[in-house]
């Protein structure tokens, strides 16, 4: 079935409306107008107001309502426009949602699932394009996932609800448009997946990079270098035994991460890297990270500030060459 | 409303097993038994006691972390209250949550709240669960007015009464938020009028009068179970004590804190019902509460500590 990232995205959540009269969606601007990313277009029409809430701007307020649904007896699936905004909403989620059942001593869960846009491209500068994914994978409490493919991002909602815990799934902007033929199939949540094998090097990214990641490992392999490909998947927690068993075989790593470098996501699996698998490497890990900036608008400046399929291949030619 | 001898009684019961029950922490907090932030609601216990009796099993409970009275009278085991004071296994959440973190899913206690008007959408949350589901349960979620400076504060009542959702706000109104007077914190220091711009009802009563806060709250609870839509409760009142065992108390006069105690709600009830309710009453209810209190230390000094290696259980996705 031919089908955008955002198709699934829609199915994924029509699927789990008609499947479930405790499921509801709650967001702005995700009934009437359709979704800012035009995900949940038509959902309203199918199945009523109730169902398909739209909110006002109170991020925080209806973020917390979703806890609070969660715990009363719903499965809320809260969209916040994009990771941007869920900043105001942060409390709700890292002292709230993380934090309950462990706090209660087990006896209370949050079954909610919060979807989000991350990342650049859109030249939307500086307050909307920024990937802060590793804040919240810093949070014991919480499970984040990033479909980076159609495939995913159909089947990885149903997983994230039958998790009794929060679960944020981050969906970057620029995949929405992304096309596929697919089988819509259940998702492992847990596992990382390969998604090019290769034997020189091994490229370890998530979400809206992977796209870079694999345009990379074309243009490398045209060079004559063979790199295995790792998409995440799952952020929190992460699947450490796939990458490191990558990197047992390649013994090169290099992590594409569009987050900022300093405390990013790429320095957690750089250093679980280098305490597990600092024996089979031959070159020191690489990162490709965000330009330590804020998002500039104009368009050359803002692929500058991006990874880029040119500067994974330096950093893998570098790690390759040390 | 003037009560009857048996509904007198329960009023005192309810407010002195508070009253007790927070002076024992006290004074446990000085033998270093308890840790961490102590809330005490000692002056304040009409609220509780006047509100929680009126709810049903059904309905759920969102309080802050001045909440040991809103547990007690939501019937958590004075047990399980003191076993979590002193950080113990046998505790309502395992000894994890202390002082400012009791919950208990049997009793619909939803916390237990430790950041300032977080509770609030949590219980907005509950009440569209309700509603969505037919329950015909109402969710009371208890603030100080300090919490209606947050701006969840004003987004939970616009959502409350945009989703008409069966919610019943009880502002307990001590006049401080930690240090901060009212009147240096609230451009309009009428909290209920708050409520009214978002289009909610309210009515406001005198938290010192457990009589005051009993009628009014019956009522808005059957409003608001019959309605389907928000009330909102503003309950003018004094704490005795400091913020938290922290607090100097640098920024109000004795003679005030003074002139408040004469109006505790405890005496206040005993004299009002001069004839009704009797010395001996008094010293029954005064030896239950002991004993209870006496049981639930006893409880909790047993109670063993949570074992190290059980740290991570309930992190799900370490
Ligand atoms: C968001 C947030 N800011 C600050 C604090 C620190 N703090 C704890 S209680 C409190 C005062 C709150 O006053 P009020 O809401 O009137 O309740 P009261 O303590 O009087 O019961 C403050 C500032 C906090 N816990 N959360």
């Amino acid at each position: 079935m031919k089908l955008t990232y955002r198709d699934a995205v829609r199915d994924a959540l029509r699927e789990a409306l008609r499947a479930d009269p405790r499921v509801i969606l709650v967001g702005v601007d995700i009934g009437a107008y359709g979704g800012t990313y035009a995900a949940t277009r038509g959902l309203l029409a199918e199945l009523g107001p109730e169902r398909v809430r739209d909110a006002p701007l109170a991020e925080s307020a209806f973020v917390g309502a979703g806890v609070g649904a969660a715990l009363g007896g719903l499965k809320p699936i809260v969209e916040i426009m994009t990771v941007n905004f869920s900043l105001l909403a942060l409390d709700q989620i890292v002292n709230g949602a993380a934090t309950l059942r462990h706090m209660s001593g087990g006896q209370l869960e949050v079954p909610l699932v919060i979807r989000m846009a991350t990342g650049a491209g859109r030249q939307l500068a500086a307050q909307h394009s920024h990937s802060f994914e590793n804040w919240f994978a810093h949070v014991p409490g919480l499970r984040v996932v990033a479909p980076a493919t159609v495939a995913d991002a159909r089947g990885m909602l149903a997983t994230a609800l039958r998790e009794r815990d929060p679960v944020v799934i981050f969906e970057h902007v620029q995949l929405y448009g992304i096309e596929d033929d697919i089988e819509p199939a259940p998702v492992d949540l847990d596992r990382a997946a390969v998604r090019r094998v290769g034997t020189d090097a091994t490229i370890v990214t998530y979400g809206g990079s992977l796209p870079r990641a694999l345009a990379a490992a074309d243009l490398l392999a045209a060079a004559g270098t063979s790199a295995e490909v790792i998409d995440l998947r799952t952020l929190r927690p992460l699947d450490t035994e796939t990458v490191l068993a990558s990197v047992a075989r390649t013994h090169r790593a290099v992590i594409v991460d569009e987050g900022w470098r300093t405390g990013s996501l790429a320095g957690e699996v750089a250093a679980i890297i280098g305490e597990r698998a600092f024996w089979s490497l031959d070159a020191p890990v690489g990162r490709v990270c965000s330009a330590e900036v804020p998002m500039p608008y104009a368009k050359h400046l803002e692929l500058a500030a991006l990874p880029s399929a040119e500067a994974i291949v330096a950093a893998v030619t570098a790690v390759l060459h040390a | 409303m003037i009560p009857s001898r048996e509904q007198a009684l329960g009023m005192l019961r309810a407010m002195v097993r508070v009253r007790r029950l927070e002076e024992r922490c006290a004074e446990d907090y000085a033998a270093a038994k308890i840790r961490g932030f102590l809330h005490l609601y000692i002056g304040q216990e009409a609220i509780a006691a006047g509100v929680l009796p009126a709810l049903g099993a059904a309905d759920s409970v969102v309080a802050t972390y001045r909440e040991h009275g809103h547990a007690l009278l939501r019937g958590l085991p004075a047990r399980a209250i003191m076993a979590e004071m002193y950080g113990r296994s046998g505790g309502c959440s395992r000894g994890r949550g202390g002082s400012m973190h009791l919950f208990s899913r049997e009793h619909r206690f939803f916390g237990g709240h430790g950041i300032v008007g977080a509770g609030l959408p949590v219980a907005i949350g509950l009440a569209l669960a309700d509603k969505l589901l037919g329950t015909r349960g109402v969710t009371c979620v208890f603030f100080g007015e300090g919490a209606s400076a947050e701006g969840e504060f004003h987004e939970s009542l616009n959502l409350a009464s945009l989703w008409r959702l069966p919610v019943l706000f009880v502002c307990e109104n001590n006049l401080y938020a930690m240090g901060t007077a009212l009147a240096r914190s609230e451009a309009e220091p009428e909290i209920h009028k708050k409520a009214a711009v978002h289009r909610i009802g309210s009515e406001v009563v005198d938290g010192m009068d457990v009589a005051a806060v009993t009628e009014a709250a019956s009522q808005a609870i059957d409003r608001v179970r019959e309605t389907g839509a928000p009330w909102f409760l503003e309950c003018l009142a004094y704490r005795f004590r400091a913020h938290s065992m922290f607090d100097p108390e640098l920024y109000r006069d004795r003679s005030e804190v003074e002139t408040w105690r004469t109006r505790d709600p405890i005496t206040q009830l005993v004299s009002r019902m001069a004839g009704a309710i009797m010395p001996e009453d008094i010293a029954a209810i005064e030896a239950e509460a002991a004993a209870e209190i006496a049981d639930a230390c006893a409880f909790a000094d047993a109670s063993p500590l949570e074992p190290v290696e059980d740290l991570l259980l309930d992190v799900r996705a370490p």
